[in-house]
């Protein structure tokens, strides 16, 4: 009798965890997955709808969804990856927006080290930066190198490219570079208090502009859109923000 | 087809793997002899320790050799007081990767083929007067060559195929530490599918003419010596 109540109540359970919650998917990239935890853990406590979040580069993501990937919302790091599902009809153009925009921030693992001088005046060693054809960092970090004129062919013998900023955090963290060109989110997330850093002033490079999409199928699931909208809204916003993004 | 940065990756890979084939060669046959020959109780530690990068995630290799080849990480001291900087991002650090991921490769299959091998032919070369240095060049080296074969063609094809500790301690410079694998990420990535195919497919190609080989040549010998593996 009772083994037949527990019985019950599991397939009860089941059933109505199938019925009343859904399962929202999501691909984001490497650099933006430490906010996207949080801001899913936060939805999770306002909503029935879960959470399952994949992350990679954008790269190998995109990669994924045009071979079948079973996701709902792709958050790039960059705009162009988003755009080309859209153009290949694989994603809604209508969802097509901008999550957030990052800041680059010139790191070094020293104590106390004004890192901006040591840029301008070319005293260190090696430069991390992540690999410009790769990454929308990397392309931000190239253009505040050639503002700065310092004869980009001669230093790219000392510059040693990660292939995104995941990895040129992880270069210049562990000490092995001087300097590394990575993302303001990454220092938040670390919340590693060692270290110096120097904010790029936005109008050294073009915006690191990071798009979300809703790929095909979806755009009417009520989840993608409750989730969507806590994104968008208030508490999305403030997690966004606390991690070193600005928004749109 | 293949673009001239293409090009120096396939050459850098080359580079990287002979070398590392041979020092493995050198570094590994002492070991090897020294593990099928021993009784003492720390054969089974120092198997375990030379099988280790077979089982381990090239990534957690990376990731250790990153810290302890850093400015700080013991290894980074050492090198430094020795005058010869640090090794990460260059080509001779991963030289030192290389060796140790590709270690059990070789030396397994040397070991296999020494411990086949009889006590008898060595006491009758040391009867005749010969000396150890002699006895191995002239008895031992004969008599296990399909296993030093085998061990040199799965070190070099294993280093060619290497990616994961690469990616870590490399940094993708040109030249110097972006191989044929990384290349191929670098296509991937940047969503260069038609350069990731031409490179991709060369791999496979001399990949499977490797093991093709490889096989043949061990179909050919068909003794016990050629195993190889864990």
């Amino acid at each position: 009798m009772k083994f037949n109540q527990v019985a019950v109540g599991l397939i009860a359970f089941c059933v109505s965890g199938m019925v009343a919650a859904d399962q929202i998917r999501i691909a984001v990239a490497s650099n933006f997955y430490v906010p996207m935890l949080e801001i899913a853990r936060q939805f999770e406590l306002t909503s029935s709808h879960s959470v399952v979040i994949s992350a990679g580069s954008s790269g190998k993501l995109y990669a994924q969804i045009v071979h079948g990937a079973p996701f709902q919302i792709f958050f790039s790091a960059d705009t162009e990856k988003p755009l080309a599902l859209v153009e290949q009809s694989l994603a809604d153009d209508d969802s097509l927006f901008s999550y957030a925009v990052g800041r680059l921030v010139l790191w070094s693992s020293a104590q106390d080290t004004d890192v901006e001088s040591l840029l301008r005046n070319g005293t260190y060693s090696k430069l991390a930066l992540p690999n410009p054809r790769l990454a929308p960092y990397g392309r931000a970090a190239v253009e505040v190198l050639m503002s700065l004129d310092e004869g980009i062919e001669a230093e790219s013998s000392r510059w040693v490219l990660g292939e995104n900023v995941s990895q040129t955090w992880q270069f210049a963290n562990t000490g092995n570079t001087d300097l590394g060109f990575v993302a303001l989110s990454q220092i938040r997330s670390s919340g590693s208090q060692s270290g110096s850093y120097w904010v790029v002033p936005r109008q050294m490079h073009a915006p690191i502009r990071q798009d979300a999409v809703v790929l095909v199928g979806y755009e009417q699931s009520v989840a993608v859109n409750e989730f969507l909208d806590f994104l968008k809204g208030h508490k999305g916003q403030a997690i966004i923000y606390a991690y070193g993004y600005e928004a749109e | 087809m293949l673009s001239d940065s293409d090009f120096l990756a396939v050459w850098l890979t080359l580079k990287l793997a002979t070398t590392v084939t041979l020092l493995l060669l050198v570094i590994g046959t002492p070991i090897a002899w020294w593990l099928s020959r021993t009784r003492s109780w720390w054969k089974a530690p120092i198997n375990a320790l030379v099988a280790l990068p077979l089982v381990l995630p090239p990534t957690v290799i990376g990731f250790y050799l990153l810290i302890a080849f850093s400015p700080n990480g013991w290894l980074g001291q050492f090198t430094q007081s020795l005058g010869l900087g640090t090794l990460p991002f260059t080509f001779w650090g991963l030289v030192v990767a290389s060796v140790i991921y590709s270690m059990p490769f070789v030396i397994q299959p040397i070991q296999n083929a020494m411990e086949t091998l009889d006590d008898r032919p060595l006491e009758v070369a040391s009867t005749l007067g010969a000396g150890p240095v002699d006895r191995f060049f002239t008895v031992v080296l004969p008599i296990t060559r399909p296993g030093f074969l085998t061990a040199a063609i799965l070190g070099f094809a294993h280093t060619v195929g290497e990616f994961g500790v690469v990616l870590m301690i490399g940094g993708s410079i040109p030249g110097e530490t972006r191989v044929v694998s990384v290349q191929i990420y670098d296509h991937v990535e940047a969503l260069d599918y038609a350069q990731a195919h031409s490179l991709s497919a060369l791999m496979v190609i001399f990949s499977l003419m490797v093991l093709i080989g490889l096989y043949l040549f061990q179909r050919k010998g068909s003794r016990s010596v050629m195993r190889y593996g864990v």
